[in-house]
């Protein structure tokens, strides 16, 4: 599939930090994008405003910090960490996070035996609701490849020791089912309130490749 | 299809690309293909599986030399075309056809809002027996379609467990190649470790996937 845009190589700059080296010079995908969009937008197929909107919502509403909320919520009410434990997509809409590909959700809790990690093998699922837009290492192949067959050492390489006795669980995500780790509380923190406490909770965490310290 | 999108358990794809603080876009242009991706499937001329597929057909050496957000340019260009909404030359010359009436989009900035609070739920309310129960031991098909399927190779013909039953679910499958819906009913299987990598893994690990009943037959 090669790019129709080709004269449009000329000037591009190369300071990428993508997750992949060049072997050929690609088309810029910033002009081609571009003129894709000039086009859908003069033939009416799209509005750009809408556009807007879209990337509005993810760089500014939809993101990890409302995942933190569940968690912290789950971590001060019990009768919440049990919803959330059961019906995690309707625990996670009463705070009001819902929607495009947080659809049908799944909380998995870790504890001193069960470390859970989320993958997806096949793409890039991931709990958009909760979480926002995934970042580039969990879209990565080398993630991607590494996370099933060698949890313990992507861990590592992530700066996480897992305990030898520790139960790791892999969640690949293969369906529309989306997962939401839940951390373990850190110790010391019994006289945090749940905005404080969510202010400590990460994405990583929510993923699986870290602790909340 | 046994393509390169179908990653796990493969080695020596190289460290993993971290980032301390990593923007949500890390350039304008993928905000704006991501954002396109919703504003065109809002025509409805294909389903959120056929767009995956869309991308899976990237071939390997591209798809590997690819960044994540230049597979979807790929991705909607290829659809776009494929269901008639802009034909090859529009795409070359960046211009409508000479006479193309301008249409209207679907995908308006107030109802951005909605679409994401709402998504699209891919459960189906059709009455299907489970042909298994949570605890009863399974083995995945080994199966090896050359069109669209969620049964990743590493899992194909290996022992797990049913753990739950999540309902019936629109089957990607066919969804994919435009065959329709066709839900069945969705499991969560657990696979140990073990049974999947040989005795290198830790014998308490295990991964979970989501299956439909057609991948699954009775061990």
């Amino acid at each position: 599939m090669t790019s129709p845009i080709t004269s449009a190589e000329t000037g591009h700059d190369h300071d990428h930090d993508h997750d992949h080296s060049h072997q050929k010079l690609p088309p810029d995908p910033a002009l081609r994008v571009k003129s894709l969009e000039s086009l859908l937008v003069e033939k009416g197929l799209i509005d750009a405003a809408a556009l807007d909107a879209v990337v509005e919502a993810y760089e500014h509403r939809i993101g990890p910090r409302n995942g933190a909320r569940v968690i912290a919520k789950a971590w001060v009410d019990p009768a919440y960490r049990k919803r959330l434990l059961t019906d995690a997509t309707a625990a996670i809409a009463e705070l009001g996070f819902s929607g495009s590909q947080g659809e049908h959700m799944v909380a998995v809790e870790n504890t001193a035996q069960v470390h859970n990690l989320v993958v997806c093998t096949l793409c890039s699922f991931y709990p958009l609701p909760v979480l926002g837009l995934p970042p580039v290492w969990y879209k990565s192949p080398a993630y991607r490849a590494r996370a099933v067959i060698d949890p313990r050492g992507v861990l590592r390489e992530l700066g996480l020791e897992v305990p030898e006795e520790v139960e790791i669980r892999v969640w690949d995500s293969t369906a529309e089912i989306r997962y939401l780790v839940v951390p373990e509380r850190p110790a010391g923190t019994e006289h945090l309130g749940e905005e404080e406490l969510a202010a400590r909770v990460t994405r990583d965490a929510m993923i699986g490749v870290a602790r909340v310290a | 299809m046994n393509g390169i999108h179908d990653l796990g358990g493969m080695q020596d794809m190289g460290p993993i690309p971290y980032e301390k603080t990593e923007p949500v876009f890390h350039r304008p242009w993928e905000g704006r293909i991501f954002a396109m991706n919703r504003a065109t499937g809002a025509w409805r001329k294909w389903s959120l599986d056929a767009s995956r597929f869309q991308r899976e057909l990237i071939r390997p050496a591209e798809y590997l030399r690819m960044s994540y957000y230049e597979r979807w340019v790929e991705g909607v260009v290829e659809l776009l075309v494929k269901t008639g909404l802009v034909t090859q030359e529009e795409i070359a010359s960046g211009k409508p056809a000479l006479g193309t009436s301008k249409l209207t989009p679907p995908l308006t900035p107030d109802k951005v809002g909605p679409l994401l609070a709402h998504g699209a739920p891919a459960n189906r309310d059709v009455p299907s027996e489970p042909h298994f129960r949570a605890g009863q031991p399974v083995r995945a098909r080994n199966i090896h379609p050359e069109g669209h399927t969620r049964l990743p190779r590493y899992a194909r013909g290996k022992a797990g467990v049913i753990v739950r039953d999540h309902g019936v679910f629109v089957y990607p499958d066919t969804n994919a190649l435009f065959q329709g819906e066709q839900p069945r009913r969705l499991y969560s299987v657990r696979f140990s470790a073990q049974d999947l990598w040989g005795l290198q893994a830790r014998a308490q690990d295990s991964v979970y996937l989501d299956m439909w009943e057609s991948y699954l037959e009775a061990a």
